[in-house]
């Protein structure tokens, strides 16, 4: 099958766009996010920049039907570069009213809009808490609109394989996905080789989802309804082989990256949770990388069980996203008290309490710096795209190695799930993590647990040495010794230890960087999973002429040290967050800066445009700016 | 065990640390014994590795000159279950309290239990919070006044044997503090059990709950309040050894032994039986019975580690060692000139 060379060129009129944005809408059983899946890696692999943004409900199988149930996957694919799964939709597919009623109004005035007909009659409407049919409203005449019997086509093109009804109509996502490759001029063939390898052992299945692409592909190409397909040229990307990755799989490939490069055993402790549970999922498949996960009792059992496996010498770590990370403030406190190397990582969803699970949210920052009793300083990582997050695994390690303390990864639900095409590194070329154990003491010498090398970290002595028998614990430590201690002024030092060890890591990182005009109007300083909205309203402000540089960060504690210069350098500084303005409040209190907030607490990300709108408001144009410098030189 | 390994006294095993429990604790008992049985499992000190939570009992690592942590309240067989699966070569004890282990660590022992990971856990049970200085514990029995219950414990107790024996743990046992050569020998059965092994040790608090125990630690009502368990043998008790435990179906009936009752009609102890024998032990309580103390119940079954590591092997040994570089070129990749 895969064999066959797919048609792919169509006989009718095609238009040359640099990008599309396409959202596929419908029941969250209809596999909508298995087509945007493979819309990705198909659009991916024809050499388009491409970033996603899936959006489904919490529910597993919300009342069919019905607006609660409704998932969506959205795609922008180019031939520039692309940071963000666009704002406004040039193509909707709607599966059903539901579909279409939550989702037309961001379809773009004339953009084009595909409806399953068959999916419209009384009941559906209902189901939809809807009187009128959408499809005889006046605004539907805002749109392209195309008809389709999505149902019934499918039906009719897997009706002689005696499957049933039910079973016919699971069909129709490859149906609109194959009028979708249709439209945009996609490749069969890897959507194909899928189908081929996922219903293998259900031959009936495999041939009837084959047919219903194909049928799908050949229904664009012979209808009267669309005029037009459309071709995006491939995309200028840095040379090198390249895959699609999602966020948390770029996390789980980081994490056995950095335990080999440290030729340690990754331990995983973890307990499920949303959206980080794919984490666990992916790292579960890797045993023979000596990867062990360890699906725990609770939350509190999988960091504790992390930190009994990084106390027996191994690369420690665990997940969760907000919820579980209250649950394991207590024992992150105890990582920082027994300085143990440790990796905790939350991919953060709304809040608080079980707030929005798949929804995405930047609002654990302050818990992640704070959230434990006594001053338990920590370093703290964002993580900026799907891509991003191998890096960023990568890193905390490094630090969490050197410094002999737990470190935090921050993630979102948003690049979590968001997927981007990636530049595959070449693991020899990575650095190692060099880690030193201590094997024994000199004849006569006694081995002090808490002693310190430069960084301020306490030598890694693994239970198994002789002679370096040694107590760890909750309870304040003397230093040196690492014994218990309640003196007042070792506990003084040993607070402010704790505290320089994680400042020492500022000298560790990189400086950071700007992109946009060294000084000027204005700096739009973002963190984490903000990054590709920010970096493309930055460079379109600057395309307009306005003065407005980006700094995003990486290092969210310590702040990279030239930061506190950097601020100095604009008149404004704008700081858009997904949270009601937590880096805004750092940012004031450790240097002083009125910096100005642009939070959203919608359970998505920033739009762009929006993000533009905001930027122009403060942002000078450019001439104004040399202007106003020639003026004050 | 090697030839050159020197021979340990129980004095190697202690720390320079103070040891900073009340005089008179039951405490002392159990950490002398645990010295003088360690040098009986032929392993150097630094194989070994104490864990504990939060309580009187869970300083106990740092008295002792191994490896060891002082986690956090109720934690410990977590981070013991972390430890044992990254370092099956390492002797893990943990050192618990009954509020540490049945209280707020409620859940991670019997999950501890129901893996059966090769851990000794030793559940210093005094029916107190003492470190807290004295509210009533889960195992506090019913109308027990205390600093939190001035009215008396409303609460029904917990019986960690049957909660050990509801997580199916492979071995439970139980002993007294102040018996300390049947604690040393229980101590030493339960570390060489390969699994998760219980032994619950009535622990006198004299501060908070002086007495607790009183009808299993005294001489003249202990051999009457309480039945020494041995394997294979019948139940027999009594300072006299003339009565004994017969079952009346499923009912246990404390006998005399003459008058036409014989030793072939009590219940014979067995520490291998599946059947719900041990559970009729496990209910058996002071003053309606004599308590049973030993090893109640000690199966075999596969460890939770050798199942991980297990089939970490046979990852490697169906799909050879993991390899990034084609696990990253795995599947669909294109090329950019």
């Amino acid at each position: 099958m895969s064999q066959d060379v797919t048609q792919t060129n169509s006989a009718k009129q095609v238009e040359v766009v640099s990008g599309i944005t396409v959202r596929l809408a419908g029941d969250s059983g209809d596999g909508m996010q298995l087509l945007g899946t493979q819309l990705t890696n198909t659009s991916a692999l024809s050499g388009n920049d491409v970033a996603t943004f899936p959006d489904f409900p919490a529910e597993i199988r919300a009342p069919r039907g019905t607006r609660a149930g409704v998932s969506g996957f959205q795609v922008q694919f180019a031939s520039h570069t692309v940071h963000t799964p666009g704002d406004t939709l040039d193509a909707l597919v709607a599966m059903n009213p539901a579909a279409l009623i939550t989702n037309y109004e961001d379809l773009r005035p004339g953009g084009l809009l595909i409806v399953d007909e068959d999916s419209f009659d009384d009941k559906d409407l209902k189901l939809a808490n809807l009187t009128v049919s959408p499809l005889e409203e006046p605004w539907i005449e805002n749109y392209r609109l195309a008809k389709v019997p999505i149902t019934k086509l499918t039906r009719e093109a897997v009706s002689d394989l005696g499957l049933s009804v039910k079973e016919c109509d699971r069909c129709r996502n490859f149906f609109a996905m194959g009028l979708i490759y249709w439209l945009y001029g996609r490749s069969m063939d890897a959507t194909l080789r899928f189908i081929e390898s996922k219903f293998a052992k259900l031959p009936a299945v495999q041939q009837a989802n084959e047919r219903a692409l194909r049928a799908g592909w050949a229904f664009g190409e012979t209808t009267e309804l669309l005029g037009v397909s459309y071709q995006v040229e491939s995309a200028s990307l840095p040379p090198g082989k390249y895959r699609n990755i999602m966020g948390n799989q770029a996390l789980a490939w980081g994490l056995m990256t950095a335990a080999q490069l440290s030729q340690k055993e990754l331990f995983y402790g973890s307990y499920p949770i949303t959206p980080a549970s794919d984490i666990l999922h992916e790292l579960c498949k890797y045993k023979n990388f000596g990867v062990c996960t360890f699906q725990a009792e609770d939350e509190i059992a999988a960091v504790c069980a992390a930190i009994g496996a990084a106390y027996g010498g191994s690369m420690a770590v665990t997940t969760s996203s907000g919820p579980g990370i209250a649950l394991k403030a207590e024992a992150m406190g105890l990582a920082v008290m027994i300085e143990l190397p440790l990796l905790v990582i939350d991919v953060q969803r709304g809040g608080p309490s079980t707030g929005l699970p798949t929804k995405t949210e930047q609002a654990d920052l302050l818990q992640l710096l704070h959230g434990r009793n006594g001053e338990a300083p920590v370093p703290i990582l964002a993580a900026r795209s799907p891509g991003d997050c191998f890096d960023t695994a990568i890193e905390a390690w490094r630090i969490a190695t050197q410094f002999m303390i737990p470190v935090v990864i921050l993630s979102d639900g948003y690049i979590a799930n968001g997927a981007e095409p990636w530049a595959i590194p070449e693991v020899s070329r990575l650095s190692p993590i060099e880690i030193r154990h201590p094997e024994g003491v000199a004849e006569g010498e006694t081995f002090l647990p808490y002693a310190r090398d430069e960084n301020l970290a306490r030598p890694w002595a693994i239970p198994g040495t002789p002679g370096l028998m040694h107590r760890v614990g909750g309870l304040e430590k003397q230093d040196g010794t690492g014994n218990v201690s309640y003196d007042a002024d070792n506990h003084q030092h040993m607070t402010n230890v704790r505290a320089q060890k994680v400042a020492n890591v500022a000298n560790f990182i990189p400086p950071q960087t700007v992109s946009g005009p060294e000084s000027g109007s204005l700096l739009v300083l973002s963190w984490g999973g903000t990054y590709g909205a920010c970096h493309t309203a930055v460079a379109r402000a600057q395309q307009d002429g306005l003065s407005v540089a980006h700094c995003h960060l990486r290092h969210m504690n310590p702040f990279p040290a030239n930061l506190g210069e950097i601020l100095t350098r604009y008149e404004n500084v704008l700081i858009p967050e997904l949270n009601s303005g937590q880096l805004r409040t750092l940012i004031r209190s450790k240097y002083l800066v009125d910096a100005e907030g642009f939070n959203k607490m919608q359970g998505k990300p920033f739009s762009v445009t929006e993000l533009v709108e905001r930027i122009q408001r403060l942002a000078t144009s450019q001439s104004d700016q040399l202007v106003m410098q020639s003026r004050a030189g | 065990m090697s030839t050159d390994l020197p021979v340990l006294k129980a004095t190697d095993f202690a720390s320079d640390q103070d040891i900073r429990w009340c005089p008179g604790c039951g405490d002392y008992s159990i950490l002398a014994q645990m010295k003088k049985m360690l040098p009986n499992l032929g392993l150097p000190l630094e194989q070994i590795v104490f864990v504990s939570g939060i309580g009187c009992s869970s300083r106990f690592p740092y008295y002792m000159n191994t490896y060891g942590m002082h986690s956090i309240h109720g934690r410990a067989p977590a981070v013991a279950t972390g430890l044992r699966v990254s370092r099956p070569d390492l002797k893990v004890f943990v050192i618990t309290g009954d509020g540490d282990s049945l209280s707020i660590g409620g859940n991670h022992f019997i999950h501890l239990l129901r893996r059966n990971v090769d851990v000794t856990l030793v559940l210093f049970n005094n029916r107190i919070y003492g470190l807290t200085k004295g509210q009533y514990s889960p195992t506090s029995p019913e109308g027990q006044v205390t600093k939190s219950t001035p009215m008396g414990a409303v609460d029904h107790p917990l019986n960690p044997i049957s909660v050990a024996l509801a997580a199916e743990a492979t071995f439970i046992a139980r002993s007294v503090d102040s018996q300390v050569k049947h604690l040393a020998e229980v101590l030493y059965r339960a570390a060489m059990h390969r699994g998760t092994s219980v032994v619950e040790v009535y622990q006198n608090c004299n501060v908070f709950n002086d007495g607790a125990w009183d009808y299993a630690k005294n001489r003249a009502s202990r051999a009457d309040a309480t039945l020494e368990l041995q394997h294979g043998k019948p139940l027999i008790f009594g300072k006299d050894r003339d009565k004994g435990i017969r079952l009346n179906g499923f009912t246990p009936e404390v006998v005399e032994l003459g008058s036409g009752v014989s030793q072939d009609d009590l219940l014979f102890h067995d520490e291998q039986s599946d059947s719900a024998l041990v559970h009729i032990l496990a209910k058996m309580r002071h003053p309606e019975f004599p308590e049973p103390i030993g090893v109640l119940r000690d199966v075999q079954h596969e460890i939770f580690e050798d199942q991980v590591r297990g089939q970490i092997d046979a990852a490697v040994t169906k799909k050879g060692p993991g390899d990034l570089q084609a696990l990253f070129h795995s599947g669909d990749t294109w090329d950019v000139a």
